[in-house]
């Protein structure tokens, strides 16, 4: 048997000019991180981000007790040393709920980004690649683009029953269609390239050309995209459960916890602030990184918004 | 120009038959039996059956359809499953306080945004635009609630210049009218605002390195009146776009600033309907609503001939 061996590293291609190998650009996702990290709002940003991600992974270790644990004794207690933001109305601790409410939120914004970038690729690239399904698929993107997102999410939790799965599929159902458009353009804008007609004369196949040569161009906006879908998952989900068509109301979630609050608002306003700030220092860092991740990545869209 | 307006027009229809597909769809097939929310727990197998039977819901699903599209078309809405009113009158009797709100919401952010948002764009890069920036990404990152708790605590609960909550109709006087409407509409202007002030700031950045803002500038003009001539009248279509296709987010926060305020509109209709599984409510409301967004966005896409005479149909 002889077989050549494969050489441990690959040989680097030739270059024609010395200068080029200094000139290679500062690509990777560590130039990217470099790149978003390079101003302070986005850095303050950042941190906030990892400070609540750090808080929802060590929830039980930061000094909290049981986030459902019901006390009636205890209604509606001021801050102190055994409750340190008080009590609600049902005597749990605020500060528990506070730190495991981070857990749901930021599950409900990655599983929604996850849910509606599978959906709206998947479609995306079915109306970008075959006509046929260009015609059906498209018409009823458009008649679920015409449905107010919150009344479509609304009426899907309430009707299907409150469970984080419902609410996650709610909120992400009205994100698919804006990313099936955005993939579908990109893909319609490449077809005639000449790297993908060079590919096509090659036979290569329809999944491999789509996977290969086409998807690597929506990761930009989809990067970009899934931030801004993160911020408004999150944001959407306390608006759900503020309405009572959230996830189930003893989760310990910030969207509940204002939806509790809401009766005793003008007694004790800090029991919707509270989880309130905690929304919006979320949606914000997020938004903001998100900002400058769209700057970076997309100098197009930059200009447009 | 005619034959375009009735083209756009037409398009609209199967976009609207499409929003009733889906909503039907989403109703229909979705578990819970309206017949038993009717009936009650206690409703008998036979008088269950009995209200299947009159009220169509053991026909195919597909006439079903049809049946509702029909009724639609013939301007029937039917009767609502809780009540037993009949669904049109149910909504337009709570219409006017939405349109009130959305009105006011809609010429407030207007008002304050587009000002925001030329000085952002004149002040670029200085302390003023970063401050109206940072302002509109925070706009947009506070939940509408918050924002309409806050301003209750500090304007009707500590300074008592607003009542808390509640509406009265116009014809209740102007004041009282108006006076309820102040914070629901500051409330609900605010992601409204920030999402205009940055378009228009980005729009008018762009416009200003164009050739005749500079011939503008070189024949003596203030720069107040370029900013507002030259540059804010060629930033218009796009200002105008997003006017009109942030009404879908402005719809959303109705429901929200409706229910923080107790204001009796569309947006508590269809919350009280979800909650109590009224289907043809709920169905009746999400059309109305998304027909509105429909007309909106085809009559922005109208409004381009007149904002910019270059656009010709």
């Amino acid at each position: 048997m002889t077989q050549t061996p494969a050489p441990d590293t690959p040989i680097p291609p030739a270059r024609d000019l010395p200068e080029m190998d200094s000139a290679a650009p500062d690509g990777g996702f560590g130039a990217l991180v470099r790149g978003v990290l390079s101003s302070w709002p986005s850095r303050i940003s950042a941190l906030v981000l990892g400070a609540i991600i750090l808080m929802a992974v060590l929830a039980p270790f930061l000094g909290t007790t049981d986030p459902v644990a019901i006390n009636p004794a205890l209604r509606l207690q001021g801050s102190g040393p055994e409750h340190w933001l008080g009590t609600d109305s049902f005597g749990r601790d605020v500060y528990s709920r506070i730190v495991y409410g981070a857990r749901i939120s930021l599950a409900v914004g990655a599983g929604t980004v996850l849910v509606s970038l599978l959906f709206g690729v998947f479609f995306g690239v079915i109306t970008g690649y075959f006509k046929w399904a260009d015609i059906i698929v498209m018409r009823f993107m458009d008649g679920l683009m015409a449905i107010p997102g919150i009344l479509l999410a609304i009426a899907l939790v309430a009707i299907s029953g409150a469970t984080l799965t419902t609410v996650l599929i709610a909120i992400s159902v009205p994100e698919i269609p804006r990313i099936a458009r955005m993939v579908r353009s990109v893909i319609l804008g490449v077809k005639n390239e000449p790297y993908v007609e060079a590919a096509s004369v090659l036979g290569t196949g329809v999944w491999k050309m789509v996977w290969r040569h086409m998807l690597p161009n929506t990761v930009a906006p989809l990067l970009v995209q899934g931030t801004y879908i993160f911020a408004s998952a999150i944001m959407t989900e306390s608006i759900l459960s503020f309405l009572g068509a959230g996830i189930p109301p003893e989760t310990p979630s910030w969207g509940n916890m204002m939806a509790d609050g809401r009766t005793f608002f003008l007694l004790k306003p800090e029991l919707i602030l509270y989880p309130g700030a905690m929304v919006s220092l979320t949606v914000l860092s997020v938004n903001m990184l998100g900002d400058v991740l769209r700057d970076r990545l997309d100098p197009r869209m930059a200009k447009r918004l | 120009m005619l034959g375009f307006v009735v083209k756009r027009v037409l398009s609209a229809v199967p976009v609207l038959f499409m929003v009733a597909i889906i909503v039907f769809m989403v109703l229909r097939l979705s578990p819970g039996d309206p017949a038993v929310m009717i009936g009650g727990p206690n409703a008998t197998p036979d008088q269950l059956a009995a209200l299947r039977e009159s009220m169509g819901l053991n026909k195919p699903l597909l006439e079903q359809l049809f049946i509702w599209l029909g009724a639609i078309a013939q301007g029937d809405f039917g009767v609502s499953l809780v009540s037993g009113k009949p669904v049109a009158a149910l909504v337009m009797d709570r219409f006017g306080p939405t349109l009130a709100l959305s009105l006011s919401t809609v010429v407030l952010a207007v008002a304050v945004a587009i000002p925001l948002g030329v000085i952002a764009a004149w002040q670029q890069g200085k302390w003023l635009d970063r401050l109206v920036m940072t302002g509109s990404v925070l706009g947009f990152s506070v939940p509408v609630f918050i924002i309409g708790y806050v301003l209750i605590l500090i304007f009707a609960r500590t300074l008592g210049w607003f009542p808390v909550q509640g509406y009265k109709p116009l014809s209740a006087g102007f004041h009282d009218f108006a006076i309820r409407l102040v914070l629901p509409s500051v409330t609900l202007s605010f992601p409204y605002i920030a999402l205009i002030a940055r378009i228009v700031r980005t729009n008018v950045i762009e416009v200003m390195n164009e050739d005749y803002i500079r011939t503008a500038r070189a024949k003596g003009m203030t720069e107040g009146g370029v900013l507002m001539h030259h540059a804010l009248g060629n930033a218009a279509v796009p200002i105008v776009t997003i006017i009109g296709v942030s009404i879908a987010m402005l719809i959303g926060g109705v429901v929200v600033t409706e229910s923080v305020f107790n204001i009796p509109g569309l947006g508590r209709l269809v919350l009280e309907a979800v909650l109590a599984r009224d289907y043809t409510v709920i169905q009746t409301v999400i059309l109305l609503f998304s027909t509105i967004y429909v007309f909106i966005n085809l009559g922005v896409d109208l409004l381009y001939g007149l904002l910019d005479p270059r656009i010709r149909y």
